[in-house]
């Protein structure tokens, strides 16, 4: 069968969202950054709720977000998000209210306000892209670095007596009473893909059912701060990230 | 039911990455020899008679600059 009969539009199975607009991201080749907008974009397209969503960019390679997933946006100051989702979602309680921040915004200068928003119960997403680095500045180490790992900063390899351990934030905020839904997901092959949409579709139900807080990781790449490839990147991460930040659901309530 | 799947890449927004490259479980794509406007070389249906439209390039693809096609037949 020749090509130009399979190329027509009542054959097409599969295309980009109209909740992405057409500017190109500006994200490095292969970045988990990109699927996960993609997917956010997808299920607020399959929910309908493009007029009712109101996402929070962070400071960090995400910054640009509201360039790319066409709803509405707030950027907030590093590691704000959940304070800017806090008084938005109060204010708008029929809007669907999430944040979307790296692991440098969260779990560093905004470890404060993501526990506070989480234990007080905010109807509210937060998406967590853990990538274990600061991508955005460099490439310097994280709460969420891995020990061992090289970063700009920890050159010989993270080491607990000098820059003490990896935090796994997830797993903290699923012992606070705030939080309904708390997963940890990934992005690197179809299956992890769709498993990760279905885990923010939750999420962004849940936001709707005064249920608390949603909270949803998703263990991340950023192979231009891990100096690999984007493909060497993902099998990096399922062989050191995952047995250290293991995917599933760890709350569900 | 046999079926027969094509994907259309905007080549002027892949970025290279080989993501899809390595998620085709058919070997159907690979990076063009020449590239594009930024400069990547870009993916390309190099066999294109293995595809069966699976999708699975196109839910990977971090630019979501592939369509999918499948036809029965
Ligand atoms: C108040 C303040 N402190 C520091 C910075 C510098 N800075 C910009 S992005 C960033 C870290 C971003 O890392 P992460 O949140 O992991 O996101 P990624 O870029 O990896 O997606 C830092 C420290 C800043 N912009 N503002
Ligand atoms: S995954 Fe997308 S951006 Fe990357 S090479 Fe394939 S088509 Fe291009
Ligand atoms: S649709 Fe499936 S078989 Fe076809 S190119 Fe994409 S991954 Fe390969």
């Amino acid at each position: 069968m020749d090509i130009k009969d399979i190329i027509k539009p009542e054959n097409k199975v599969y295309g980009k969202t109209p909740l992405l607009t057409d500017a190109v991201m500006h994200y490095c080749p292969g970045c988990t950054h990109g699927v996960v907008h993609k997917i956010i974009a997808e299920v607020i397209e399959e929910m309908g709720i493009q007029d009712k969503t109101i996402g929070i960019s962070p400071v960090g390679c995400a910054v640009l977000a509201y360039n790319y997933i066409d709803i509405d946006w707030e950027q907030s100051a590093h590691g704000r998000a959940p304070a800017l989702a806090t008084a938005t979602k109060r204010l708008n309680p029929e809007k669907y209210v999430f944040t979307y921040q790296g692991d440098g915004d969260l779990a560093s200068i905004g470890c404060g306000e993501v526990m506070h928003a989480c234990n007080r119960g905010e109807n509210i997403v937060i998406i967590f892209i853990n990538n274990a680095i600061y991508g955005m500045t460099g490439g310097q180490m994280a709460p969420t670095t891995l020990l061992g790992q090289v970063t700009a900063t920890t050159p010989y390899g993270r080491r607990a007596d000098l820059n003490g351990y990896p935090m796994k934030i997830t797993e903290i905020v699923a012992q606070l009473e705030g939080t309904c839904y708390v997963t940890r997901q990934s992005a690197q092959n179809p299956a992890a893909v769709r498993k990760a949409k279905k885990a923010i579709r939750k999420a962004f139900e849940n936001s709707m059912m005064n249920k608390g807080t949603s909270f949803v990781e998703i263990v991340s790449t950023c192979n231009s701060g891990w100096k690999l490839t984007p493909v060497k990147a993902n099998k990096w991460m399922e062989e050191n990230m995952f047995p250290f930040y293991q995917l599933g659901d760890i709350k569900d309530r | 039911m046999a079926v027969k799947g094509a994907i259309v890449v905007d080549i002027e927004k892949c970025k290279g990455c080989s993501v899809c490259i390595a998620n085709c479980p058919t070997n159907t794509i690979a990076l063009s020899n020449e590239v594009n406007g930024k400069g990547f070389n870009f993916a390309i249906m190099a066999n294109p008679d293995n595809c069966t439209g699976c999708t699975n390039c196109a839910t990977v693809c971090p630019d979501a600059v592939i369509t999918v096609y499948r036809v029965k037949i």
